[in-house]
């Protein structure tokens, strides 16, 4: 008897996991996850973990368990390469990454290599946040997929904002020294000038990424150049840092930002006292008033403690999900081909799809501003008491932009 | 063009003085003990986080006080069981000593309080625009940062030359035996002097964490221009590294203010060349090399003046 009950103790276990498909599908999550972009990083790893569950819970990807593999890539492109291998060696067919384009460009051709030398052996790539048009236009890759909204579209539907803001007289533009706040700089130079020639440029300002640790000098040139708009693509702590200057010096201007809601951006902002004066640009933010991403968001911060950063995270796994059950598989070929032309309902509302010429997600697009909650409201950000509040949308077909890309299909 | 002139000194004396405070422990250790001290800059990072953590618990006072005294204290034990132990074997032993220990306190402090930044606030009492010129606040916090580096300065020099107790410290390094022989214990000696500089790099971070960010690689984003500063000014002088600090701190906040380049010198390239490495060399403007500037500046004083600004020594 208590053989039996040794036995069944033994073989039990095993049974529960044998209602899980043979392969477990791994994504390699590529990220920084210490060093200056580390906060980013473990915000989106708790995201993906978090849906990850979820689909687990649901019986996982045509009864396959999903597993997010964390890799530490320290913001850099080369740690990332070799954080790629490793997660490959290890098994790993799909991999995400979304913290710079620097490292978005390095992955994006040592995917493409790897898949060129070991057919049969392919690996997806599934961008959720590097925005260098680059990667859809001149390096576009058939196994780079990216649903967040490229530079320029962001950037495209700021100005369109911008435009019809009739105070704006001078613009200053601060941004990190790499591919992507290049881009961003180059489009607002190129978009304002053509949509408000009116408008003088008074600053133009890179800066190292992530490694300044007091804006207090640019801050200075900000004011002494009379400037009362200030565009910048600055995420992480050059986001948080630089506003946090701002509110110290007392520098009063309306700030059109990328990524003012990261990680301890909302408490920066409400650090300077501008209510409303910030505006960001995103897929989706928390108080979007459509119904199903606000139940979304509730659940996701109860359990997360967080604020739902990226609802293109959702996007990406939902659909990664439609398109393995559309192919009937997760040989990430077939995953790749179904993607193609997919279309897909996003969380917060209307319908996307992945355009085949360059893999690039197109959706719709939001302007919100950050300051007091509106009656109808219901979150704010970092416990300010502070939210954001929807102030432009920029449906599916205003957001679409050409493509220069030429891939090479398998 | 006056307001950012006005504006950048102030600023640039203000990150200076920030240097001091996280040098002038640095270079009392290496000036007293000849060890230089490559866990320093970690050893200012213990002290934000403990500042922090005691600011939760007790307030930002109390922690101002007793973060500091607890970061000397961790120095001296590092002191009296690590580098004793090493220092008969010379000083590439203990730099690696110290170096080997700034990655542990690294990892300590991720595993304990995480890689995200911390929210560590300025005290309520000192939150408060002190003054403002041209319309740029000043905030209380900064000023108070200023005061904090020219007492300890002023008390460093008077302690070091005018009393006996640094005539002890400074017998002691040249001296060894023969302060021994006049019943001084020169170990305890060389323990309090690293718990002392441990302790100013743990005030230096107390205060420092809530003006920058204090998370886990804070050390290893300001270690590197510690170094700058010491050597600049002169490795082992307190003047030196005082008129280091600001001379550094003024230099990287003009660099910033600066938007010259040679391509406004000397007008643009011919575009017909197209995009090269040469066009990047050519418009790249002051202000976006200005976090190499010190460094470019370290390499300049090597060169002419290997000792540093008011250093004696030429090793």
């Amino acid at each position: 008897m208590r053989k039996l009950a040794l036995a069944i103790a033994v073989i039990a276990p095993m049974l529960g996991h044998a209602a899980w498909a043979e392969d477990t599908i791994k994504i390699g999550y590529i990220d920084p996850l210490s060093g200056g972009g580390a906060s980013v990083g473990e915000g989106g790893l708790k995201t993906f973990q978090y849906l990850a569950d979820e689909l687990n819970a649901k019986g996982g990807i045509l009864g396959h368990k999903v597993e997010i593999v964390p890799l530490d890539n320290k913001t850099n492109p080369q740690e990332s390469l070799v954080q790629a291998q490793k997660a490959i060696d290890a098994g790993v067919r799909y991999i995400t990454q979304g913290n710079g384009s620097s490292v978005a460009a390095a992955l994006s051709d040592f995917i493409t290599k790897n898949n060129t030398r070991n057919p049969g052996k392919e690996v997806l790539y599934f961008n959720y946040a590097a925005v260098d048009p680059s990667l859809t236009n001149e390096k576009c890759s058939y196994w780079h997929f990216r649903w967040d909204a490229s530079s320029d579209i962001k950037m495209e539907a700021l100005t369109n904002y911008m435009k019809d803001t009739a105070s704006i007289k001078k613009v200053y533009l601060i941004n990190q020294d790499y591919s992507f706040g290049q881009s961003v700089r180059t489009d607002a130079r190129k978009m304002l000038g053509a949509k408000r020639p009116d408008i003088q440029i008074v600053g133009d300002e890179l800066h190292p990424l992530l490694k300044v640790t007091d804006f207090s000098p640019y801050i200075a040139k900000i004011k002494a150049s009379g400037a009362d708009s200030v565009v910048t693509g600055n995420w992480g702590q050059d986001f948080a840092l630089l506003l946090k200057a701002a509110a110290d010096a007392g520098l009063k201007v309306n700030w059109y930002t990328y990524y003012a809601g990261g990680a301890g951006g909302p408490t920066a902002i409400k650090q300077t006292g501008l209510d409303h004066q910030v505006f960001q640009i995103t897929e989706g933010f928390a108080n979007s008033g459509n119904q199903t991403a606000m139940d979304y968001e509730k659940a996701f911060r109860a359990k997360v403690n967080l604020s739902l950063w990226y609802p293109r995270a959702v996007n990406e796994m939902r659909m990664f999900k439609a398109a393995a059950e559309k192919a009937n598989s997760i040989d990430p070929v077939k995953v790749a081909a179904a993607l193609e032309d997919l279309k897909f309902e996003v969380l917060d509302g209307g319908t996307g799809f992945m355009r085949k010429d360059d893999h690039q997600f197109f959706q719709p697009i939001y302007i919100s501003s950050f300051g007091k909650l509106a009656a109808n409201d219901p979150f704010d950000e970092e416990n300010t008491g502070w939210g954001w509040h929807g102030v432009s949308k920029v449906d599916t077909a205003q957001a679409m932009v050409s493509t220069s890309c030429k891939m090479t299909r398998p | 063009m006056l307001e950012l002139v006005v504006i950048s000194t102030l600023n640039g004396v203000l990150f200076g003085m920030l240097l001091f405070l996280l040098s002038s422990g640095l270079t009392v250790i290496f000036s007293m003990m000849g060890v230089l001290n490559f866990a320093h800059a970690s050893f200012y990072m213990l002290g934000a986080f403990f500042g922090f953590q005691l600011t939760k618990w007790i307030g930002f006072w109390p922690a101002l006080v007793l973060a500091p005294l607890l970061v000397g204290a961790i120095g001296m034990a590092v002191e009296r069981y690590g580098l004793r132990n090493t220092h008969k074997h010379g000083h590439v032993a203990e730099l690696l000593l110290t170096f080997g220990l700034a990655f542990a306190i690294e990892e300590i402090v991720s595993m304990i309080w995480g890689k995200s930044p911390l929210d560590y606030r300025v005290p309520a009492l000192l939150d408060f625009p002190a003054f403002t010129i041209f319309s740029t606040n000043y905030p209380a916090y900064k000023i108070f940062m200023l005061a904090v580096s020219i007492v300890i300065f002023v008390a460093l020099l008077v302690v070091l030359k005018r009393t006996r107790v640094g005539l002890i410290v400074q017998a002691a390094l040249t001296h060894p035996h023969m302060v021994g022989h006049l019943g001084h214990n020169v170990g305890r000696v060389f323990m309090a002097v690293f718990g002392v500089g441990s302790a100013l790099a743990g005030l230096a971070g107390v205060i420092a964490g809530p003006a920058l960010v204090t998370q886990s690689d804070m050390a290893a984003s300001l270690g590197p221009i510690l170094f700058v500063v010491i050597v600049f000014g002169g490795l082992g002088s307190l003047p030196g590294a005082f008129v280091a600090s600001l001379v550094i701190g003024l230099v990287q906040t003009f660099a910033v203010a600066l938007d010259g380049s040679l391509a406004s010198a000397f007008g643009p390239l011919d575009p017909s060349a197209g995009p090269s490495v040469l066009a990047d060399i050519w418009n790249v403007t002051i202000a976006q090399v200005a976090p190499i500037v010190p460094y470019m500046l370290l390499v300049l004083i090597l060169i002419v003046r290997p000792m540093g600004l008011m250093g004696t020594r030429e090793s």
